[in-house]
């Protein structure tokens, strides 16, 4: 999806999309804040003096701002910053490749069933249903207690677990663009299933593909700080905004500043994908808007 | 009606046997399958592993296994917990009350708070509070469950000392005011995911009433604004709300596994955790299968319902 901005007196679609979006100025703030994150997660660590996983013992717990560590020691004496920003690279990126993954799947599952419908498509669908009847918190521990914990099965587990809702989409607009003309035109010019599916419907579902994908992001996010943060996902040494609140209840009392750190930026970037993703929901197709 | 239900019961049914061969997929997926436990034991050779398995019937084809497991399930034969013997059912049984207690709790509050702020942002669209409520509950709905623990804990555990950190009672009190004492930080704090939820459902639902003809017709005829709002308008937006707290379900189970692990609150949620530490996977397989009926119930009585209360429902 590329939004093409038009200097012509006409506008076109694109720019129209790109103009009402810009006037989204949640969404637009949500778009600032993922680069400055993304920035930060991938530049800071090189300005930065402090190794994350370098270990201090003699600054255990240092407050934030007090001397050389802007953000504070925590209980081994790393950085916090720094383990902020190599968290970031962690978790933004399980976001993003869990978001492709979980897209990749719900796209084929639905574009199967809407456009084959009957037994094949009641089949796909009742299987988006019953893996939507586990709680999906439960359903992910379970599976990353199973297996061997890692960055790569964690991106995996987050996206088996997430691509569920993007098929539901898929499906119901496939199931619906494929009665249109154009995708009638398609099959009398002698199209195969597989061309008319990925070369003709699925790109004219792409608004809310994208709008679906920008908001799985932001739950792949969060699930990645849910099964971190419970000592299933990303382990130490390693950082992952998730597994850096792992301690932090212990110490809560005399270290709070290791529990608010991670949970804001959690918070701020989950935030601004979803407010990214309702801007796009607004300017890539205003009669989508329900809420 | 009576075709509507058995159509539904029947989808169900079709959806608990899809959910159980999933869940017997995950549980020979755990390292060693369902022998892990013996495996694990040192003092178990190669021979006695064997000889379990053939005990077990864990030799015959996986077809046979899952219709025997399955055959197991239904008789309400769940295994044992590895750790103490007891049957699974029962040790679910015994946690599931304090589970109960806390997503209860948490839907009261949902629904009157974001059922009133989503009322409120529907009747007075685009005002200031609409639109700091709608970015609130964005947030809301963007805040790790977990971390609004421990944030709700520091505030007012450590540094307010009005609440408990944690627990269900003080031990050697549980009385009423304790209980409740206890109840308040880890229900709001499952409850903040629910309100955002419920506020957005709630204000769409009402817009969407309002703009009907009958409430045209209704402030046409001279009524009150305010009998309008309550009696035509509140009454037909809240029908839609009894799908949403169904489907609303899971997200409601899984906040209270982790709301449950901040507040060492002893239920379903916290012995899931325990038990996946323990490598107890009876139990652990036992909850997720649990958890799955209850939402497939919950979806069900949410629909059985809304098919009652309102008729159009049936025609489809």
């Amino acid at each position: 999806m590329s939004i093409v901005v038009s200097q012509s007196a006409h506008p076109t679609p694109g720019y129209a999309a790109w103009r009402r979006f810009r006037r989204h100025r949640l969404a637009m703030a949500g778009a600032l804040i993922i680069i400055l994150l993304a920035l930060a997660s991938a530049l800071g660590p090189y300005l930065l003096p402090f190794d994350d996983t370098y270990i201090d013992i003699m600054k255990r717990f240092a407050p934030p701002l007090s001397g050389a560590h802007l953000l504070g020691t925590d209980e081994l004496g790393r950085d916090v910053l720094a383990r902020l920003m190599m968290g970031g690279r962690v978790s933004l990126s399980i976001g993003i490749i869990a978001m492709v993954i979980a897209m990749a799947i719900g796209i084929l599952v639905g574009a199967f069933a809407g456009f084959y419908g009957g037994a094949l498509g009641a089949v796909l669908m009742r299987l988006v249903d019953a893996v939507l009847c586990f709680p999906t918190i439960f359903l992910l521990v379970t599976l990353a207690a199973l297996t061997e914990p890692g960055l790569l099965t964690t991106t995996l587990l987050i996206a088996a677990t997430s691509w569920m809702s993007v098929a539901r989409v898929v499906e119901a607009q496939i199931r619906a663009l494929r009665e249109r003309d154009f995708a009638v035109a398609a099959v009398a010019f002698g199209s195969s299933n597989l061309r008319i599916m990925f070369h003709e419907l699925v790109p004219n579902a792409i608004a809310p593909i994208v709008v679906a994908a920008t908001l799985n992001v932001a739950t792949a996010i969060l699930l990645e700080s849910y099964v971190s943060y419970l000592g299933y996902g990303i382990q130490p040494p390693a950082a992952s905004w998730g597994n850096m609140l792992n301690n932090a209840q212990i110490y809560l009392t005399s270290a709070p500043w290791l529990a608010i750190a991670p949970g804001v930026a959690i918070t701020l970037a989950v935030t601004s994908f979803n407010f990214l993703g309702d801007g796009l929901r607004d300017a890539l197709d205003p009669r989508m808007n329900v809420t | 009606m009576l075709r509507y239900v058995a159509n539904r019961l029947l989808q169900a049914v079709m959806l608990l046997v899809i959910v159980s061969a999933i869940g017997f997929a995950i549980l020979h997926l755990a390292p060693g399958g369902p022998l892990s436990q013996f495996a694990a034991s040192s003092q178990m050779t190669q021979e006695d592993l064997d000889r379990v398995t053939r005990q077990l019937g864990l030799d015959r084809p996986l077809p046979i296994q899952y219709l025997d497991w399955l055959g197991r399930m239904v008789r309400g034969d769940w295994g044992h917990s590895y750790r103490d013997g007891e049957a699974v059912l029962s040790v679910i049984g015994s946690h599931l009350g304090a589970t109960l207690e806390l997503m209860v709790t948490a839907t009261i509050i949902a629904v009157l708070l974001g059922g009133w702020v989503g009322v409120i942002g529907a009747v007075r669209r685009y005002s200031l509070f609409d639109q700091l409520a709608t970015v609130g509950a964005m947030i809301a709905l963007s805040i790790p469950t977990f971390w609004f623990g421990l944030v709700t804990i520091y505030v007012f555990s450590i540094q307010l000392g009005w609440l408990p950190a944690g627990n269900r009672e003080t031990i050697g009190d549980g009385s009423m005011l304790d209980l409740l004492h206890h109840l308040i930080a880890p229900a709001m704090v499952l409850a903040l995911v629910e309100t955002a939820m419920w506020g957005r459902y709630m204000r769409s639902s009402m817009l969407e009433v309002i703009n009907q003809d009958y409430i045209r017709t209704a402030r046409a005829k001279g009524l009150p604004e305010r009998r309008i709002l309550a009696l035509h308008a509140l009454r037909n937006a809240l029908l839609p709300m009894i799908t949403i707290a169904g489907l609303q379900f899971p997200t409601l189970l899984g906040g209270a596994l982790v709301t449950e692990t901040v507040f060492t609150w002893p239920g379903m949620g916290r012995l899931f955790l325990d038990s996946i530490g323990y490598r107890d996977y009876p139990v652990v397989m036992g909850i997720l299968m649990f958890s799955a009926m209850m939402v497939l119930v919950g979806s069900l009585l949410a629909d059985i319902l809304y098919a009652v209360v309102d008729p159009r429902i049936r025609m489809e």
